[in-house]
């Protein structure tokens, strides 16, 4: 790796651990949203190199639509052990059997929608007042305008005309109660500079990131893993293919893309000449041009 | 052979990050003057719009009279912008090239979004300011510029936009050229580079273009690959906010005691003298602690953990800085104030100040004046409204350690925030005074 990103990357990584550390200062009962995604492996790492050697001042949450690669699974609870922090799974299954929400038919079905509530409630049973989350300001239009502390009432619904403004390096955390904070410490790093991150700093990932022999069906122009959950019929044509994922979410709304790259070096170089963006490959953004905007309104993350 | 030019070299000391190959900028100018498609353009050309973005793009029915692309779509993001077509927020866009990364803060130009360009600007290096070539230098140019002159921001660009529409013409650029350069004299502000563009038609963005064979400059992308940025970096002035205390108290850690915190300027060593402030408590460095190890020193831009010689109560809100060289320590303090809540100013109320770590009470004491910032002129007023700027004297409940706004930016600034909303009311720019 050059000189460059080396010292790019020491600014963002020291940016993100001032804002890890303020929600640590701010905050009552912060949280750290966990998907299994890269993003939130890289918030761990950042996390152990802002609070070490004492515990981190927030648990670890996942909300598990139960339509997981079991890789993820796999790979989360040996993070927890390794790192020996507290973990709160949010099971969107409860959801479905409380009523809360009401799973979706037909082909196209998807938790994605759902785990919206099953994560609200989550954040209210536990009172958290700050949520840190992945995202980053790169991956998509609406999310290029999101604060670095973005305000969310009790029904955490983001609305851009009341977002404050952020001066210098002050982030202001104070919220009325029943309100949080959502918080995203790596809004200023690209897909790139993650995956760098994760090189240089030799980051363990789950396995699905890297090129693997999986059986894929085509749906909609994109890959998709056979799995159950797909409500597969005979039009599904179910083929071998050579892939690898670019985010983790979701089976049901997770694309693969044809690749070769088992090496982090390949990934990169792949990333660097590639021709779509990692958010092109989530169904869920493709619905509409405003997509995006309308869920993070509705409190998806 | 060196391809890419070292030029921080010279003047950043090994180690310091702070705005080191990154260049962070943002863009000022009239509703329609080409912001948004200038950057769109600079995105557009040096070929960071990845296919699926491009196709969204095409499929969007907002098009050129000529049919080609409109590249604004690229910036002007939330759907309440789309559809009034204005931007309406800040968004950051960011793009690489092979000499350095860039942060862009897209911001829009209109006198009701005066506080979205203030945050723009507290967080750039550098200000694009676009004009158009068939209006001049505007009532909005001299506002924009003042608000670069009141933010300190060092390095101006002054693009000279629809160069397309003046067929080209040198005079026009240079009649602007000089209409401005009377302003930056006015505001002092000192490095200024003029380029004349067309955004869209892409001259001189990220190409030089052959239809301005007069203009013997660099092409913007080019500019902004190459100009050096050295703000603060040399500074002598250490100082680092506690954000959190690390203490694991387990029992092979029993005695650990490190302030977590960022250094905002300068840099700590190793058995330096540091004063701890607000209380004024002296001791030592011990320990350095950055990256799960140890190290002799530390710089600006840093996120690190610090350990003292001394066990002294220290906590949030407490700044450690080098005994050399102490900020000023004061209650009643100067500062320049952008108004940016829609409730005005009320100086009968309590305020919060959050600076750095550090939040507590304050008053206003005094409004000196506002100024209107199309004119420059300062006006007597009793009250702020949403985007004034001005002039005023604060009181807080506790004492502030800082620096004056022009020599530490990061240390000189802070936010105000109305405690019956929560909401960030203003920003201040600390400002000398005879009082400290
Ligand atoms: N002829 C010409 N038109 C331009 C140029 N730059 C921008 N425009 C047009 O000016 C209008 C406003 O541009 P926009 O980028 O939205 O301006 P903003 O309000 O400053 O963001 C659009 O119709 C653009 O196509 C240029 O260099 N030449
Ligand atoms: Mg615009």
């Amino acid at each position: 790796m050059n000189k460059q990103d080396t010292t790019y990357l020491d600014q963002l990584e020291a940016e993100a651990i001032y804002i890890l550390r303020e929600v640590a200062g701010q905050f009552e009962k912060p949280a750290l949203l966990f998907s299994g995604g890269k993003d939130s492996i890289t918030l761990v790492r950042l996390a152990e190199k802002a609070f070490r050697p004492g515990k981190f001042p927030f648990p670890l949450v996942h909300i598990d639509t139960g339509h997981n690669f079991p890789e993820t699974i796999t790979y989360r609870d040996n993070m927890i052990s390794r790192i020996g922090e507290k973990l709160i799974v949010g099971y969107v299954q409860d959801s479905i059997d409380q009523g809360k929400v009401i799973e979706q038919t037909g082909k196209n079905a998807s938790r994605n929608a759902l785990q919206t509530v099953t994560l609200l409630d989550t954040i209210a049973e536990n009172k958290f007042d700050a949520c840190i989350g992945g995202a980053r300001r790169d991956e998509e239009k609406a999310r290029a305008k999101e604060r670095i502390f973005s305000v969310r009432d009790e029904f955490g619904q983001w609305d851009p005309k009341r977002q404050r403004p952020e001066l210098w390096n002050i982030y202001n955390g104070r919220i009325h109660k029943g309100e949080n904070v959502r918080v995203f410490p790596i809004s200023n790093w690209t897909e790139l500079d993650v995956w760098n991150y994760i090189r240089r700093e030799k980051i363990e990932l789950p396995s699905i990131y890297f090129a693997h022999e999986r059986e894929v069906i085509t749906r909609n122009g994109q890959l998709m893993a056979a799995a159950e959950f797909l409500n597969m019929d005979h039009e599904d044509h179910i083929e071998l293919k050579n892939v690898r994922f670019r985010t983790v979410g979701d089976m049901t709304c997770t694309a693969a893309v044809e690749s070769h790259a088992d090496q982090i070096d390949d990934i990169i170089e792949e990333i660097k000449f590639s021709k779509i963006s990692e958010r092109g490959a989530r169904m869920d953004d493709k619905v509409s041009e405003a997509a995006m905007e309308d869920r993070k309104k509705g409190g998806y993350f | 052979m060196i391809k890419y030019p070292r030029l921080l070299w010279k003047t950043v000391r090994r180690g310091d990050i702070f705005n080191m190959d990154l260049l962070k900028f943002f863009t000022a100018g009239s509703v329609d003057d080409g912001k948004s498609t200038l950057i769109g353009r600079l995105l557009y050309d040096s070929e960071s719009i990845l296919a699926d973005q491009l196709e969204a793009l095409q499929q969007s029915n907002r098009k050129n009279d000529d049919g080609t692309i409109d590249l604004a779509i690229l910036t002007d993001g939330l759907k309440a912008e789309r559809e009034q077509g204005i931007t309406i927020d800040v968004a950051y866009k960011y793009f690489q090239t092979d000499r350095r990364k860039f942060i862009i803060a897209d911001t829009p130009g209109h006198i009701q979004y005066t506080r979205n360009m203030v945050t723009g600007a507290s967080n750039s290096d550098l200000a694009i300011i676009l004009v158009d070539a068939r209006n001049g230098v505007v009532e909005q140019t001299i506002r924009h510029s003042f608000l670069v002159s009141l933010l300190e921001l060092k390095h101006v660009v002054v693009c000279i936009n629809k160069m397309d529409m003046v067929a080209y013409s040198e005079d026009v650029f240079n009649s602007i050229r000089e209409a401005y350069a009377a302003i930056a004299e006015k505001l002092n502000l000192k490095e200024v580079t003029y380029i004349p563009v067309s955004a869209l038609k892409g001259d001189n963005i990220v190409n030089k273009s052959d239809k301005m064979s007069w203009y013997d400059g660099k092409s913007l992308l080019d500019h902004l690959e190459t100009i050096e940025v050295n703000e603060a970096v040399l500074s002598h002035q250490a100082r680092m906010p506690v954000q959190w205390v690390i203490r694991p108290q387990t029992d092979e850690l029993h005695d650990y005691r490190g302030y977590a915190g960022r250094i905002l300027s300068g840099s700590f060593h190793v058995n330096d003298k540091i004063t701890v402030l607000p209380s004024g408590i002296r001791s030592e460095i011990s320990k350095i602690e950055t990256n799960f190890t140890e190290q002799g020193e530390a710089e600006s831009g840093m996120s690190v953990t610090l350990h003292l010689k001394d066990n002294i109560d220290i906590g949030r809100g407490d700044i450690l800085v080098n005994t050399s060289h102490e900020p000023l320590v004061a209650q009643e303090i100067e500062a320049d104030l952008c108004w940016m809540d829609t409730r005005p100013l009320d100086s009968s109320i309590m305020y919060l100040i959050q600076h750095n770590s550090k939040v507590t009470k304050c008053k206003i004491r005094e409004i000196l004046h506002k100024v209107n910032i199309n004119t420059l002129e300062k006006i007597e007023t009793d009250t702020f409204q949403l985007n004034d700027i001005g002039r005023i004297v604060l009181k807080t409940a506790e004492p502030l350690a800082f620096d004056l706004y022009q020599e530490n930016k990061l240390n000189g600034g802070a936010i105000l925030i109305d405690p019956r909303t929560n909401l960030t009311v203003g920003a201040l720019m600390f400002r000398a005074n005879a009082g400290y």
